[in-house]
């Protein structure tokens, strides 16, 4: 933006903000400068709409809450003017801990968009006169990173819209459409979800923000639905995915120096003439064996039996179809 | 999408009307200072006055225009015509603030959670319905492991820890000069200068067995730098070694957990491509994978897989030399 069109929005803005009147296109052309134009002349009045419907959508893109009404009940044409209750940033004391942590916070997202929108916040914070110590820090500190599904839905659940996307699970082959009324958005472990109302299983469903193909499209018109009284977001993600309790024991036989992944969380260890009776809780059998796998010769399952017979039908399927390929590459 | 350019433009309007009310809060505030803390360049910032000392009130005379005192290196606004409050905050703005606000208030381990609340509590306040934000946080709460750490930090002591490397599935003991701690996808990490690899390097706090505080300050070369986390964690390079598997679909979620650098689909099964550090972390991560993993490139890889797997097959076809599992062990 050249230096006078900047200088006409900020007189525009002040003199939006100074009138109680609203203010025709007309009033406004013959009192901010930059606005100068012969309204008789068709071409430099169009013009001059051209300049004036650019730079109310730039102040409206910024935030500026721009009124429209008319002056009195006999004025046909459209007036503006800015409330300065509806433009003020109100008062917002913070102690200097509180105004630290809030320093903090502006700069630790790692998403290009909130984290210019966080600095300009912070910005508008210390120009209502907050003092922000650019030093502080809180020991520990989260990277935040979201998805780009995050800001279109996190909109839609603000506004109560209902959107589609595009939904990818991997043991599915293709994306497949859905339709849902949001109810908010959850970090959840380190994972983004957002929560809502399945318009198509007619259900509460959780989706995984990096699941979403393609764009969010808004699909609803605002506040076309409301979210049940009481919602607890974090339940409905956490239902999904809550700890598992490791009941089961296993002992293996682990030869001495190997498999330093599994002595750490083994609850016992006893050195034997053949190696290190390991003794590992675990949930699910399946899983365990995949893991005791993955250390090949270096780990042997004594007890359960369900286990060890899972280590070893494993092994032989490994072994099977590596052998193939084995095979198919000697023979080229 | 905004083009840059007129990003910029925006940028600068914004930064217009902050300045006013940012001045009016610190009358006589040093041009350099100012500038620091609005992160513009000082020539820059004395552009922005040149500009705002035109603008004003209609009628533009003397006594309507925007104005300030200069003493020295000094300013001071005079006059605000009207601009005595920074724009309230945009609906980015206030999600980017909360959000992060949230996710700082709970990260395990952090310091001062106190400030972050009440911070939050005021913003929030401020952003008024804006922070309808229906955005819930929740992070893993390793907390007293964290919390060490994040205090050993804090004191700036150098640290031995004992560090299990999933890489190579080995524990070692490690000097390390911290730098911070931060959390990236809902895991804590120190990030420290490792006086044994004499580089920069990150460690998971769930990987930390043991830690000893020394009696030595934490002394960081001149040249280490920060990582840059934008990308993630693990970002892989191009020279690390390179594996192709053709997995089933159970074993899809490999591309949702892993940076994979091709994925091609071959009937019902995928090809998949992703770097490794490690070869041998390689070949325990195949073995694990279960019977519907083939690997397809390296050759030394598949051989290695085909080996392992043989070997513990044979093992399990010989008897354990030492009678009876360690102790009374039983599936609970």
């Amino acid at each position: 933006m050249s230096r006078s069109r900047t200088e006409r929005l900020v007189n525009l803005v002040i003199c939006l903000l100074s009138t109680r009147r609203f203010l025709t296109a007309a009033q406004i052309a013959a009192t901010v400068p930059g606005y100068e134009h012969d309204p008789d002349d068709a071409k430099e009045h169009e013009a001059f709409q051209r300049k004036f419907e650019r730079d109310k959508a730039e102040l409206r893109e910024l935030g500026v809450p721009l009124e429209t009404g008319t002056a009195s009940v006999f004025d046909a044409e459209p007036g503006y003017r800015i409330a300065h209750r509806e433009y003020a940033l109100p008062d917002i004391p913070l102690a200097p801990d509180e105004a630290a942590a809030v320093g903090i916070a502006a700069r630790l997202w790692q998403h290009a968009g909130l984290a210019a929108a966080a600095s300009s916040g912070l910005a508008k914070l210390r120009a209502a006169g907050v003092d922000v110590d650019p030093q502080a820090t809180l020991g520990l500190e989260p990277m935040v990173t979201v998805d780009p599904s995050f800001a279109p839905l996190t909109a839609a659940a603000r506004d109560r819209r209902e959107v589609t996307f595009d939904y990818r699970v991997p043991d599915r082959d293709a994306p497949t459409r859905r339709r849902l009324q949001p109810w908010g958005v959850v970090c959840w472990r380190g994972r983004w979800y957002v929560v809502g109302h399945d318009r198509d299983r007619a259900a509460t469903r959780c989706f995984r923000l990096s699941r979403v193909v393609g764009t969010v499209r808004v699909t609803g018109a605002p506040g076309g639905y409301e979210p049940p009284p009481g919602l607890d977001l974090i339940s409905h993600v956490a239902t999904w995915s809550g700890p598992v309790e490791r009941t089961g024991r296993a002992t293996v036989l682990a030869t001495p120096g190997r498999a330093a992944g599994l002595r750490r969380w083994a609850i016992q260890s006893v050195p034997g003439p053949d190696g290190d009776r390991l003794v590992l809780p675990y949930a699910d059998p399946e899983s365990l064996a995949g893991q005791l796998v993955g250390y090949g010769p270096d780990v042997r399952v004594l007890d359960p039996p369900e286990v060890r017979d899972a280590v070893i039908q494993r092994l032989k399927e490994i072994a099977a179809r590596h052998d193939e390929l084995a095979v198919a590459g000697g023979a080229r | 999408m905004t083009r840059p350019a007129a990003r910029t433009s925006a940028d600068r309007l914004a930064r217009l009307l902050n300045l006013v009310p940012y001045l009016l809060a610190r009358p006589g505030i040093e041009v350099a200072e100012a500038a620091g803390d609005l992160g513009v360049t000082e020539r820059q910032l004395r552009e922005d006055l040149e500009l705002l000392w035109v603008c004003g009130l209609p009628g533009y005379g003397p006594g309507d225009l925007i104005d300030m005192a200069f003493d020295g290196d000094r300013v001071t606004i005079t006059y605000d015509a009207g601009i005595d409050r920074p724009l309230r905050l945009t609906p980015d703005e206030a999600l980017a603030l909360v959000v992060a606000l949230r996710m700082l208030a709970e990260t395990p381990g952090v310091a001062n959670r106190d400030a972050v609340e009440r911070a939050l509590a005021k913003i929030e306040n401020a952003a008024g319905d804006l922070v309808g934000a229906p955005v819930a946080v929740r992070l893993p709460g390793e907390g007293r492991r964290v919390q060490e750490l994040r205090a050993a930090v804090e004191r700036r002591r150098a640290l031995r820890i004992t560090y299990y490397t999933a890489a190579r599935d080995e524990s070692t003991e490690r000097t390390i000069d911290p730098l911070r701690m931060l959390m990236v996808d809902g895991r804590a990490y120190v990030e420290a200068w490792c006086r044994r690899a004499e580089a920069v390097r990150l460690f998971r706090a769930d990987r930390i067995d043991a830690v000893v505080e020394l009696d030595e300050p934490a002394v960081v070369p001149p040249q280490a730098r920060p990582h840059d986390l934008r990308q993630g964690v693990f970002r892989p390079s191009p020279d690390l070694p390179l594996i192709t598997l053709r997995i089933g679909r159970g074993e899809r979620w490999i591309t949702e957990y892993y940076p994979c650098e091709r994925v091609e689909v071959d009937g019902d099964r995928w090809v998949v491509s992703l770097r490794v550090t490690d070869l041998g972390w390689a070949r325990r991560f195949v073995l694990g994978l279960g019977p519907d993993v083939t690997v397809v490139a390296p050759v030394e890889l598949a051989a290695q897989v085909r080996a392992q797997a043989t070997a513990a097959l044979e093992a399990y076809a010989t008897p354990v030399l030492s009678a009876g599992p360690a102790g009374p062990v039983t599936a609970r």
